[in-house]
């Protein structure tokens, strides 16, 4: 009995550490660890074929062949539930990257030069705040077509503006600093001192805010999916799937719409915990 | 005659419509120092960092070892060749150090941007200038965390002269320090001074001091110059009311804080009516 | 024998949370009569601004105390928090180094300065007018319409001056002055002292005034306490400490402090001030003591009366500082 607490403590012991003995985010950490697993290694993982039909197993319910139940279409929700983790992370994840760079970009730039510069990409950035991503989105799809990639786009362009704002804050302050003038004084040029030594210095905070931005990005791709804009059924798709499922949530069957619904939530709070976390940290260290 | 090491004539600079800076000439020979005196908004900040390139003044004329330094830093032979000649120590030591750079790192960073050596030799030059601050190899590769108060500053102070500057800012460079630290860190730039023929400029507020420390002095206030001379006769027999409230208000047996703050409201009452004449001409520090 | 106004007694401070566990002061005792002004001096990690906070019942997070603490033979440590928060209110008050960073920005200086005593059931109009006095005895010039004013509208000083107007709305007997001055310029810093020791002398308030500056602590205080590594090392009249420092940190500090009447370089003291949980054996301060014998690492010196100063070096009689 005793041996399968002690092995899951040994599995959970180095993400315990990265999370500094917080409960909470050792299991946010391991929530995000075992997505990761399961869409890497969706076909050895996933029990069917996500698109398989076992018209038997209709809006079954949990049954041990199909632990999440079937979908109106007889497709086990389980499997699908594992390879919807596919664009689930990748849409999220280009999101994520495409609008932390930009937004550094934009953000470090604007506090280092300040002057012009500042001005023009801060009316930029409140530019693009003021647009309604899922709009954005949307006018993109018309140029692309439906798919991943016209989401994907807009809302990298969406999020940028929010990386930018926190970047410039933090850039002003380090900008400042005595160590950052010490590197102007020594003859660096502004463009190696950025690079080299202001952004390592702001980017754990940039970090933080780009982890709590992927769950939110990821609920917004999902929520374009299942408007119809996203991922387009049958591929397996949370977004998708909640969609497809909605219609039987009438017929009873909670399972196909609800997996996906709770996968979404718990994944967005995952990444928000991690995210806060890392902010913390940061903070503690600064003070 | 010889040349300056730091030439600067009507030094001017205005932020908005507020006057930092006003009419501020003063010289400093090879190896020689001076102290800048005056309190917050005195202008003494201000002018220490035109003098290093931090800030641009509005007019007026800047030689450093007899080039021009008054424009911005256009090109990197500029900024290189100006970094060569006169560098800063900063005052508060736990932001003047990169937090990420541990100390050899940090020392080593301008031999690599200034001078053309193979790693040995950089190695050799960054333990020779750590050990001229006292700080041996244990230091050297601690993170700048670690290390006390007084070792950043001598940390701070080796990076200042790891480009063999001709003049050395010195920017309240030991207001942060314990007094008895304070002390050990004076021997050490007295000794460095005389053994390197550098000279340097004490921003400072503490008259007390100035006089251990420099050949001459400039009292600031209110962004022009009240008097200036050698450190010996201003201290002695200040000339003008500002110079003398300094010296009462050092705290010191006999204190009596009462007449200081009633001369310190005559002197604002005066000044308001009248702005502070300049004082006689036989005490220019250019004579 | 009346009651001393402020009364420390062996007072001992430790943090107990977990590995983080280490002492910060240890055995400190201290006394400040009605009416009397008394130094605490020390560098960082001397514990003497714990050892102020102390007297209200501010300690560290997770930190222990023992010892006596009495004000007004009041006991702080055993008093229950309505008791401390009425203490704080009315019987003792301090003054922080940042006026700034304690007082809120979004509140008018009115506000501040009337809290304690609405708190205490003076009406409103009663406040503002006890207000009015205490910023005009501050110095604050139109005191009426500094009261709508917000903090961000006074210089440093003026704030700092307001904060001692906040500090002795309720009548304190005893003002604890945690480095009031130490971020405010020098001709500032000589305004503000002023104002402080007028305001203690007409009131007849005892006040402890914690800085780092020997100077300072000597030209406005009766007596003077001097902190290393959490311990008290010396204690003795203001006039005693500059003619006959009897201890070797405290001839170090008067030798390292810059003087504008003498032509002697200040001289520093070797190493660097350490914290009480960093301290070895035996004397704290031995390993940068000039006079320091093989025994000093052995035994903790405690305080000894000494020509009516009281010293911990075990060196105190064959050592005559000048």
């Amino acid at each position: 009995m005793t041996a399968v607490p002690i092995h899951r403590r040994r599995l959970l012991a180095p993400l315990a550490r990265i999370a500094g003995g917080d409960k909470l985010v050792t299991a946010a950490l391991a929530v995000l660890a075992v997505l990761i697993v399961a869409a890497a290694f969706a076909p050895w993982i996933a029990p069917y074929d996500p698109d398989s039909v076992d018209l038997s197993a209709t809006l079954s319910g949990s049954t041990p062949e199909h632990l999440l139940g079937a979908d109106q279409s007889g497709r086990d929700v389980l499997s699908r539930l594992i390879f919807g983790a596919r664009t689930g992370l990748l849409g999220p994840l280009v999101v994520v990257i495409v609008s932390t760079l930009l937004g550094m970009l934009i953000g470090v730039a604007a506090a280092w030069h300040g002057g012009v510069v500042d001005s023009v990409l801060s009316r930029a950035m409140e530019l693009i705040f003021s647009f309604p991503a899922l709009l954005l989105a949307i006018i993109l799809v018309a140029v692309f077509g439906v798919g991943l990639t016209a989401p994907v786009i807009a809302m990298s362009v969406a999020y940028a503006p929010y990386v930018g704002r926190l970047a410039r804050g933090v850039a002003l302050q380090e900008k400042a600093r005595p160590y950052i003038q010490a590197y102007k004084v020594q003859g660096w040029s502004g463009w190696v001192i950025c690079v080299k030594h202001l952004l390592p210095n702001i980017a754990p905070l940039i970090l933080a805010q780009s982890a709590i931005n992927f769950g939110y990005a990821l609920m917004d791709l999902a929520a374009l999916s299942f408007l119809g804009f996203g991922v387009q059924p049958p591929t397996a798709d949370w977004g998708a799937m909640i969609n497809e499922g909605s219609s039987s949530l009438l017929q009873g069957a909670m399972l196909p719409a609800l997996a996906p619904g709770v996968a979404i939530v718990i994944t967005v709070v995952a990444f928000s915990l991690v995210g806060e976390s890392i902010a913390d940290r940061v903070a503690r260290r600064e003070q | 005659m010889t040349e300056y090491a730091l030439e600067v004539e009507n030094l001017r600079k205005t932020f908005g419509d507020h006057v930092a800076v006003d009419d501020v000439s003063l010289t400093l020979r090879p190896g020689g120092s001076l102290a800048i005196v005056g309190e917050s908004g005195s202008g003494k900040t201000t002018t220490a960092r035109m003098l290093v390139g931090l800030e641009r003044p509005d007019s007026g004329r800047i030689r450093v070892a007899g080039r021009d330094r008054s424009g911005a830093a256009r090109g990197r032979a500029t900024r290189l060749a100006r970094a060569r000649e006169i560098q800063m120590v900063f005052q508060d030591p736990y932001l003047s150090l990169d937090p990420r750079v541990t100390v050899a790192a940090c020392v080593e960073e301008p031999l690599r941007l200034h001078f053309a050596m193979t790693s040995a030799e950089r190695r050799a030059r960054r333990d020779e200038l750590l050990a001229r601050v006292g700080l041996g190899e244990r230091e050297a590769d601690a993170l700048p965390r670690r290390l006390s108060g007084g070792q950043r500053q001598r940390v701070a102070i080796a990076r200042a002269l790891a480009t063999e500057p001709k003049v050395l800012i010195l920017d309240e460079a030991t207001a942060a320090l314990d007094v008895s630290i304070q002390a050990q860190i004076l021997d050490l730039l007295a000794e460095i001074r005389r053994d390197t023929g550098v000279a340097y400029v004490f921003v400072t507020h503490n008259l007390a001091l100035v006089r251990h420390v420099a050949d001459d002095v400039l009292v600031l206030y209110r962004g022009r110059v009240a008097e200036s001379g050698p450190a010996r006769d201003v201290l002695a027999a200040p000339e003008h009311p500002y110079t003398r409230l300094l010296l009462h208000s050092l705290p010191h047996r006999g204190w009596d804080p009462a007449r200081i703050a009633a001369d310190r409201r005559a002197l604002a009452t005066a000044t308001r009516e009248r702005p502070p004449a300049p004082t006689s001409e036989k005490r220019s520090v250019t004579s | 024998m009346t009651t001393r106004l402020l009364e420390i007694e062996n007072l001992t401070v430790r943090l107990a949370a977990g590995q983080a566990a280490r002492p910060i002061i240890d055995g400190v005792s201290l006394h400040v009569e009605h009416g009397e002004a008394v130094g605490l001096v020390g560098e960082s990690g001397s514990g003497k601004s714990v050892t102020c906070r102390s007297v209200l019942g501010l300690f560290p997070e997770g930190a222990e105390a023992a010892g006596g603490l009495r004000v007004d033979g009041a006991d702080i440590l055993t008093m229950s928090p309505t008791r401390l928060r009425d203490l704080r209110r009315r019987d003792a008050s301090m003054i922080f180094q940042d006026p700034r960073a304690s007082i809120n920005p979004l509140r008018r200086i009115g506000d501040f300065v009337t809290e304690g005593l609405r708190a205490s059931g003076v009406s409103r109009k009663g406040a503002l007018d006890r207000a009015e006095e205490l910023l005009e005895s501050v110095g604050i010039r139109a005191p009426r319409a500094a009261l709508r004013r917000y903090p961000h509208e006074f210089s440093g000083g003026m704030l700092q001056r307001v904060m001692i107007a906040g500090a002795l709305a309720g009548g304190p007997r005893l003002l604890l002055a945690d480095e009031p001055t130490t971020a405010l310029d020098v001709t500032t810093q000589a305004e503000v002292v002023s104002i402080l020791t007028r305001l203690q002398a007409e009131r007849d308030m005892g006040m402890l005034f914690v800085t780092h500056d020997l100077e300072l602590a000597a030209a406005i205080c009766d007596r003077v306490y001097v902190m290393y590594a959490g311990r008290i090392v010396e204690a003795q009249s203001a006039e005693g400490l500059f003619s006959r420092p009897r201890h070797p940190y405290t001839s170090g500090l008067l030798a390292a402090t810059p003087r504008l009447e003498s032509d002697r370089p200040p001289h520093g003291v070797p190493g660097r001030p350490v914290s009480l949980s960093e301290a070895p054996s035996g004397c704290a301060f031995a390993a940068r003591c000039a006079h320091a014998r093989p025994g000093c690492t052995e035994h903790e010196p405690g305080l000894r009366e000494i020509d009516g100063a009281q010293v911990a070096c075990l060196r105190a009689e064959e050592l005559i500082h000048d």
